[in-house]
């Protein structure tokens, strides 16, 4: 049963906090409607994985006042690594803790009526808008830690692509925790009208490898007719930082979904995330590589949802797990009655680099409809000594050949990040966190 | 010059003994061709003097330029100056051949004799022109989704870039049509030299037509039953294995049985 921890922060608190944003009065109606639920609402249950004794809720502050990032070369060399000078800088949300520290947001595409803004501003100046889609792909009523995180928002970003507006360069977020003892409630909205087209891409980073923290994200992407969203994350938290995330799609008709996530924290973390492909003839990809080190505990949720006619569904899932840490792949596809001709396949792959890991990968199908497609192949195990030895023959020396295979093995999510410099933070990070 | 020397070798693959006694010596400046119908130990000799992990070496030695090569890890033997082509290459999810080969060619050169990135692009250019593979084969994932003959042919271009001293090719010509053949013949032959020995297992004479041995070899049962020059390729090409068996009291030349 879940533990009785009180959230420390109260309906005042919440009021206060709110309007001191100048948030509209039905977000702070949300926030209200959502604290209730947490009293009465159970904890999630990722599959194989116990988490009532995960810390969500407990953190002395709730936000905390960060100094922005006046300019390009006041930011964290950390931050700097991953972003791209010149085009690169144009459109960049930064948000250091809860600030909002850096935001730009190119004069070409703020005339097309795109909005790339922090969550707050947004709740400001296009309440209306946001109101619209904030928590209606997840729902504030679905468990505990959602509720916990409509009543305790405090940072995120929104993202609007009007009809037909093609976004050509990357939209890149990048959010740095370099505070302790604090809790991250971060919502990510990306809206991508009917034609129209972007890409998003964004990195949790803690400034230190210890850093104690909670993290509760959402992250709501609607893909409307025709439209495309590519979503890339890199999630690299840190070992004290207890997570949860759950990033959500929902596809209109023909419209696109892709993600592609590299999920890195070293902390204990549980990651849910479902695309829902409503439309006929809509299209979800989702890849997610992760690795698991130390003692860590991890528990990674995929799932595709066809409700739409001629959809298709494709899951990879390919993770590393090593020490003693554990690791869960659950991977659903999932065909509701009506979507026939529908596709839905699924590759779940663990790879186990020590006596102590453990790693589990569950490939579920359910299908309520006749005339449909699916697939799935699991496996979990050793490098494949075969491999090794062909590696070997050819002068490599066995280190450097495992290091290769699991490289390869990670390579697709590497391979679909669409910035140099957070592809190549994803190389380092796996680097360090299968060779250290 | 390279010597590779086999001395009463036995090797044994899951407790069952393969390889009965082979002795064999291969130098820089020579082709052999060890052949014999399947079955009789010549993939073993092979992977045993590589190193792959199934094998057991029971007994004998086997010396490369008089280092043990026994006493060596697989990469080590690579190192060392031994080539080992594939009959049934890995695939490599995830890591272009490119990537691959840079590794492969950089482990032999040690930390801080790393091949510049220009040298190893115009060498890998070269090479793959010259076994005509589409230049795009460069870039893909080692050996994934490669047909037959490409596997094959991608392993002579391993051959060319890494220019082992003693390469031994196992059934490098199974599957190939007579172009893709003839294609890596050509490879083969490009590398002769003095500092170059090589042991070529077939069971087909075909692969001798393009790439003329200095010695032939027959093995069965285990062990080799037979040597000769080019001549003796031509008079099992023309007569089979039959005249061998019935000279030698062979009745059945697979390995586990007894002459």
């Amino acid at each position: 049963m879940a533990t009785e921890t009180k959230i420390p922060f109260d309906e005042t608190y919440i009021r206060t906090f709110s309007s001191g944003r100048g948030e509209p009065d039905w977000l702070t109606a949300r926030r209200l409607e959502a604290l209730e639920l947490t009293e009465r609402l159970p904890l999630p249950k990722p599959e194989k994985t116990k988490i009532d004794k995960w810390n969500f809720t407990e953190f002395a502050r709730h936000t905390v006042d960060s100094a922005p990032y006046a300019a390009l070369d006041d930011l964290p060399e950390a931050v700097k690594a991953l972003i791209e000078a010149g085009e690169g800088t144009k459109n960049l949300y930064v948000q250091r803790n809860h600030t909002p520290a850096y935001v730009s947001l190119s004069d070409e595409l703020k005339e097309k009526g795109v909005i790339f803004t922090d969550i707050f501003t947004a709740a400001r100046e296009h309440g209306d808008l946001l109101k619209n889609y904030f928590m209606t792909a997840v729902k504030p009523d679905e468990h505990r830690l959602v509720a916990l995180h409509a009543a305790l928002l405090n940072g995120g970003v929104f993202v609007y692509v009007p009809k037909n507006v093609e976004i050509e360069t990357p939209l890149q977020a990048v959010y740095i925790q370099d505070e302790d003892d604090i809790a991250l409630f971060n919502h990510v909205i990306i809206v991508a009208e009917d034609n129209s087209r972007v890409v998003f891409v964004e990195n949790y980073i803690s400034a230190s490898r210890e850093g104690k923290a909670v993290v509760n994200v959402v992250a709501e992407v609607f893909a409307q007719a025709n439209a495309s969203v590519f979503f890339a994350a890199v999630d690299h938290l840190a070992k004290g930082t207890t997570t949860y995330v759950n990033r959500r799609g929902i596809a209109g008709r023909d419209g696109r979904i892709e993600w592609a996530l590299g999920l890195m924290n070293d902390g204990n973390t549980v990651s849910e995330n479902i695309t829902r492909l409503v439309g006929d003839g809509s299209f979800g990809d989702t890849k997610t590589v992760a690795v698991s080190r130390g003692e860590q505990v991890q528990n990674f949720t995929t799932s595709v949802v066809h409700y739409g006619k001629h959809t298709e569904g494709y899951i990879l899932k390919h993770g590393v797990v090593r020490d003693s840490a554990t690791s869960i792949f659950n991977g659903i596809g999932k065909i509701e009655h009506g979507a026939s001709k529908s596709n839905a396949e699924q590759e779940s792959r663990v790879l186990m680099l020590s006596e102590k890991a453990r790693g589990d990968a569950n490939p579920i199908l359910l299908i309520d409809e006749d005339d449909v497609m699916a697939g799935h192949a699991a496996s979990v195990g050793r490098i494949d000594p075969i491999q090794l030895y062909y590696l070997m023959s050819r002068g490599i020396p066995r280190r450097d050949a495992e290091r290769l295979i699991i490289h390869g093995f990670l390579a697709p999510v590497v391979e679909a990040i669409p910035l140099e410099g957070v592809k190549n933070q994803l190389i380092e990070v796996i680097e360090r966190k299968v060779q250290s | 010059m390279a010597v590779l020397t086999i001395r009463n070798l036995h090797v044994a693959v899951e407790g069952k003994e393969i390889l009965k006694g082979v002795d064999l010596e291969v130098k820089g400046g020579e082709i052999h061709a060890i052949m014999g119908p399947n079955g009789t130990g010549k993939s073993t000799l092979a992977s045993a003097i590589m190193g792959h992990p199934k094998y057991e070496v029971t007994e004998g030695s086997v010396t490369l330029d008089g280092q043990d090569v026994l006493e060596m890890e697989v990469d080590e033997r690579a190192r060392a100056g031994l080539f080992l082509a594939m009959q049934y290459p890995s695939e490599i999810s995830g890591v272009t051949n490119a990537d691959f080969l840079r590794a492969a060619i950089n482990a032999r050169l040690g930390e801080g004799n790393e091949i510049s990135l220009m040298k190893f692009i115009r060498k890998l250019d070269e090479k793959m022109a010259f076994l005509e593979m589409n230049p795009d084969m460069a870039h893909r994932y080692l050996n994934e989704g490669f047909s037959g003959g490409e596997k094959k042919r991608n392993e002579i271009l391993q051959l060319m870039m890494l220019e082992p001293k003693i390469a031994i090719l196992d059934e490098i010509d199974s599957g190939l049509d007579i172009d893709a053949l003839k294609i890596v013949a050509k490879g083969v032959n490009e590398m002769r030299s003095s500092e170059f020995g090589c042991l070529i297992i077939t069971h087909y004479q075909r692969l001798l037509n393009y790439i003329t041995p200095d010695y032939v070899h027959v093995m069965m049962q285990g062990r080799i039953v037979k040597s000769g020059g080019p001549e003796l390729a031509q008079r099992l090409e023309a007569e089979g294995y039959d005249w061998i068996k019935k000279e030698l009291g062979i009745e059945d030349e697979t390995v586990g049985q007894e002459a």
